[in-house]
């Protein structure tokens, strides 16, 4: 590990935000802050051509988008991203994450943040096992077989 | 209109948050992951700030009726661990493990980082979306 305190500080910062986006949402909104629902709520929405709740998700995942751009390009000034890695990866990750949080309900901030902060007992699981299966795979792709950067 | 404005700014909050904690950079995100490599601990003080602040809001507001803008507060009512979560979460994290995104910095790609966006963020959608139709709840 090599993470400077600045950096370590100004994490634990943006942790503090994201719990207080948490909050905000819900006390104002009344609603959990999980991305992959604010998504599926959008997905089956449009599809089932219901609007009643699709524009203050949309609305919440631009502010999401738009805040990440915002702090990258004006706070750290456009830091390097991540380049030539395998485009299979991207695609095989992104079907397991979207099937995945469908099937388990939620994902980092739904389980992670907001239902271990409430103490459920299925966040508290589901955010063991998803933390437990991503280590096994780094250590698999990354050392055992050595496939992934 | 107010719906979307709040929502709007909430959102920016959150997603700054992930950005300020390198949470949308996954080589950070792999770094935490990789607990036999050179371990990045920044995720797991993210996630730390967030739980205070989280913990301690729902703690204060859990005998409110309603929201600000009216409506119902709503919770998740299951409390039943059964195999569809599990499994789910198990999948999930092995995405995770395999691209470095979550859903969240996933979508924030979308404009950090398009060119790896492009190909996780439909990839997601669709996952979803099978998984939806394959395994109805």
């Amino acid at each position: 590990m090599n993470v400077g305190l600045q950096a370590l500080a100004v994490a634990l910062g943006g942790g503090l935000a994201i719990g207080t986006a948490v909050v905000l949402l819900f006390v104002v909104h009344g609603r959990v802050f999980g991305v992959s629902g604010l998504a599926n709520g959008i997905l089956d929405g449009l599809s089932a051509r219901r609007r009643d709740d699709l524009d203050w998700r949309v609305a919440t995942l631009i502010g999401l988008v738009l805040g990440a751009l915002v702090w990258t390009l004006v706070i750290q000034g456009s830091p390097a991203p991540r380049s030539g890695f395998p485009g299979w990866a991207l695609v095989v990750g992104g079907l397991l994450v979207g099937a995945g949080t469908r099937l388990g309900s939620g994902c980092t901030s739904g389980h992670g943040v907001c239902g271990v902060a409430r103490l459920s007992p299925r966040s508290i699981a589901a955010t063991a096992t998803f933390m437990a299966t991503g280590i096994i795979t780094v250590y698999l792709l990354r050392h055992a077989l050595a496939v992934l950067p | 209109m107010i719906r979307s404005s709040t929502a709007l700014g909430i959102g920016s909050v959150f997603g700054a948050g992930l950005a300020a904690g390198g949470m949308t950079d996954p080589r950070i995100v792999l770094g935490f992951l990789d607990v036999t490599g050179a371990w990045d601990p920044r995720l797991l003080l993210v996630m730390s700030g967030a739980l205070l602040v989280s913990a301690l809001g729902f703690r204060l507001t859990r005998r409110r009726g309603h929201s600000f803008l009216g409506g119902q507060l709503q919770l998740p009512t299951l409390h039943q661990l059964d195999p569809r979560l599990i499994g789910g979460a198990a999948l999930f994290g092995v995405g995770w493990g395999v691209a470095g995104y979550c859903p969240g910095p996933g979508l924030a790609a979308l404009a950090i980082n398009p060119l790896e966006a492009l190909l996780f963020v439909p990839a997601m959608l669709a996952g979803s979306w099978l998984a939806k139709r394959l395994a109805p709840g």
